[in-house]
């Protein structure tokens, strides 16, 4: 399918929906970016769930291939690029998050179980907690490392810098 | 470090708890293992990583376009030279410059080079976890010879740094092609011989069939890829999906199976050998003349935005992701390496197996640790 | 080609005196008890990470290490009297590393192949987890440099140490402090 097929059926099918929770009537789950290398959506924190449940049964997204997280000092933008096995789409799906100090989305773990080792890595290296996880624990580093160390402000006194 | 406590080794089940690595023999790195026995078969395993963990993406984020390169060649060892490409590839994206053919076909020569090094040692080392010594001594004769290769034109035998955004770093050496003709047709005459060695065994096949099921919608929801992928029946060769350089003008066929065990995952890996041989052949005769690299400025920024290349490494889909705010340093570099995906599986597949099983599916899942941990 | 037998020196340290059924060796307890040590060295399986590659590579056919009796390569610390500590050492597994070099017998050694091991190498900047240098966490014999180090430079070392152990005073040895 081409980029703006893509775009169009993503819409459709996002629009006809219950209203999500946290959310006013009227605004679109998904928004898209113009440009890029692929098709970028933008999802608010909140309707992360549904709207990757309603992308990966009716759309058809069944594999998650990355799951990654970037701190731009402001916020965070969790990023998930997704899929489509059968007909070769790709998609990414941004989300901000705003909270610096205390980050913190829904997991897409029960949906993708490959999320379930990504999001770990996400939460040893940046901090963003995970709500309903089945087991979020550092995965790289030691229980009692202090700080976050992908972050931009951290701080590490033996860190040799170039 | 996490140690065992009293409570933790003999749980109320009376199960076992015991650990496998980080230093042990049969981990291909260091990978440990924390695994729940009754008896011999295991309840639950659970893998620990960390024990290699480089800090490789925050040490891209302060070193320029070019010198990134290097550190994707440290982490999956055993493909460095896709490795390579992969992140050549995102750098040219964000450029749009254009590859000169010639960089093109010795690039995929290089890469099919590699992958069947990267085959030829995991054939041995199979063999040498699961009990067979000698198949190890065979495999290194033809890596060897790849390694000599490689040397005489790039410079280095394991870690070679060979490929720059835009093309190669210099011309291969005059001998490249015959040498490279050379090798192919002896290993294909000694594959066969290695076929019967392993493949004609016995205990080897007792040991792999049946072991280590990773049914079709598991493989898709684990986001396996590489042969652990396409041996349940998933298709999923990036070189096939998303043809890059000269990958789309050669024929070769997508090996798919769907025993779903590990030794169709043995299978596959042993027909993607042919199909590499096939590859090269197409490919050594017909090298284009001209330029070896594009003309790229010497800093290299790339304008804000994202930009993605993927591969096919020897193991499954190595993902580079470049994050530029338009500095001449990435903003953020993420690599999405294929064994961290393919180790996730470990965990589901080996429910209810015997340790002796555990080791087989290990080894025939082909895992680098150090991709793992990056 | 002559080999000149003076130059090279014999490879067992004593002399033979030939008398009627067989004959008498003549040598000092030091320098046969290095001789042994040092032509069977037992490595330790022990790699983290590209080096270990070389290190198969020196181990197989093509640039073989039991030439010179490093063999039989043990899984376990306690039947081993070397590790070659093959590959990047990260704080997490400094400890491992430890405990494995505690958990060996005297007299052991310790080969530090690579970059990585002399200092941290190309992992050295901008790394919040990389131990830089091994000798942080135990002492070092021989160090190799390379990134990787070429299967001729390891067997390089493994010559050196052996030369190295052929100079150990044995019974002046002092104590070694852990």
């Amino acid at each position: 399918m081409s980029r703006e097929e893509l775009q169009a059926a993503i819409t459709a099918a996002l629009s006809d929906r219950a209203e999500p929770r946290g959310d006013e009537p009227g605004t679109a789950l998904i928004t898209f970016d113009e440009g890029g290398q692929f098709l970028n959506g933008n999802v608010a924190r909140e309707n992360i769930v549904p709207v990757m449940k309603k992308l990966r049964d009716e759309l058809g997204f069944n594999y998650l291939f990355c799951l990654t997280c970037v701190d731009w000092k402001t916020h965070f933008t969790m990023m998930y690029h997704l899929r489509n096995l059968d007909t070769r789409d790709e998609l990414v799906i941004k989300s901000k998050i705003e909270d610096v100090n205390n980050p913190a989305i829904d997991t897409v773990s029960n949906l993708w179980q490959t999320a379930n080792f990504h999001e770990r890595e996400v939460y040893d290296l940046f901090g963003v907690k995970f709500y309903n996880h089945p087991d979020l624990r550092r995965i790289f580093l030691d229980e009692q490392w202090p700080g976050y160390p992908l972050r931009k402000n951290y701080e590490d006194p033996n860190m040799i810098e170039l | 470090m996490a140690s065992l406590i009293e409570e933790d080794i003999m749980t109320d089940d009376g199960e076992f708890v015991i650990n496998i690595g980080p230093q042990h023999p049969s981990t291909h790195g260091v990978l440990h293992l924390k695994v729940w026995l009754d008896g011999e078969t295991v309840k639950k395993v659970e893998p620990h990583l960390g024990y290699i963990h480089r800090s490789i993406e925050k040490m891209c984020e302060n070193l320029s376009y070019r010198q990134y390169i290097f550190s994707t060649s440290r982490m999956d060892y055993l493909s460095a030279h896709i490795n390579n490409q992969a992140c050549c590839l995102a750098v040219e994206k964000g450029l749009e410059v254009e590859v000169p053919d010639r960089a093109k076909v010795i690039r995929t020569i290089l890469a099919e080079l590699t992958r069947l090094a990267s085959h030829a040692l995991w054939w041995g080392c199979m063999g040498l976890d699961l009990g067979a010594v000698t198949p190890f001594f065979y495999a290194f004769r033809e890596r060897e010879m790849i390694n000599d290769i490689m040397e005489e034109s790039c410079g280095a035998r394991l870690t070679q740094n060979f490929m720059v955004p835009g093309g190669l770093m210099a011309d291969v050496h005059p001998n490249f092609v015959a040498k490279t003709k050379e090798l192919v047709k002896m290993f294909r005459q000694n594959l066969p011989e290695y076929d019967q060695l392993l493949t004609g065994n016995v205990i080897f096949r007792q040991r792999t069939e049946g072991v280590g099921i990773l049914t079709k919608e598991d493989a898709i929801s684990w986001g396996c890829s590489g042969a652990v992928a396409r041996a349940s029946g998933v298709s999923c060769d990036i070189r096939k999906h998303y043809p890059y350089d000269a990958y789309d003008r050669v024929q070769f066929k997508e090996i798919i199976s769907t025993g779903c065990d590990s030794w169709a995952r043995y299978l596959v890996r042993i027909e993607e050998m042919k199909e590499s041989f096939s590859i090269i052949e197409q490919l050594i005769d017909n090298i284009p003349e001209g330029d070896i690299v594009a003309k790229t400025k010497n800093v290299i920024k790339l304008p804000k935005g994202e930009f993605m290349a993927k591969v096919e490494t020897a193991r499954g889909e190595l993902d580079v992701l470049l994050v530029s705010d338009g500095a001449a340093n990435p903003y953020r570099c993420k690599f999405r390496s294929p064994n961290f995906s393919n180790l996730s599986a470990l965990g589901h597949m080996a429910k209810g197996a015997k340790i002796g099983d555990l080791v087989a599916m290990m080894a025939t899942l082909d895992l680098v640790i150090p991709d793992v941990d990056r | 080609m002559e080999i000149d037998k003076k130059k090279m020196g014999d490879p067992f340290p004593g002399t033979v005196d030939p008398t009627a059924d067989g004959g008498i060796l003549v040598t000092k307890l030091d320098d046969a008890i290095n001789w042994a040590r040092a032509n069977s060295l037992w490595p330790l399986v022990f790699g983290t990470s590209c080096c270990a590659i070389e290190m198969m590579s020196a181990a197989s056919a093509k640039h073989d290490w039991s030439r010179f009796g490093f063999e039989v390569a043990r899984a376990t610390p306690r039947q081993a009297d070397l590790i070659i500590v093959a590959g990047t050492i990260v704080m997490k597994m400094a400890p491992v590393l430890k405990r494995l070099y505690d958990q060996m017998a005297d007299p052991k050694y310790v080969i530090a192949m690579g970059a990585c091991t002399i200092s941290g190498g190309p992992f050295f900047y901008n790394t919040y987890s990389v131990v830089k240098g091994v000798d942080h966490v135990i002492p070092v014999d021989v160090y190799i440099p390379g990134c990787p180090p070429r299967p001729e430079a390891l067997l390089h070392a493994m010559i050196t140490l052996q030369e190295k152990i052929k100079n150990e005073p044995y019974f002046r040895k002092p104590k070694t402090v852990v």
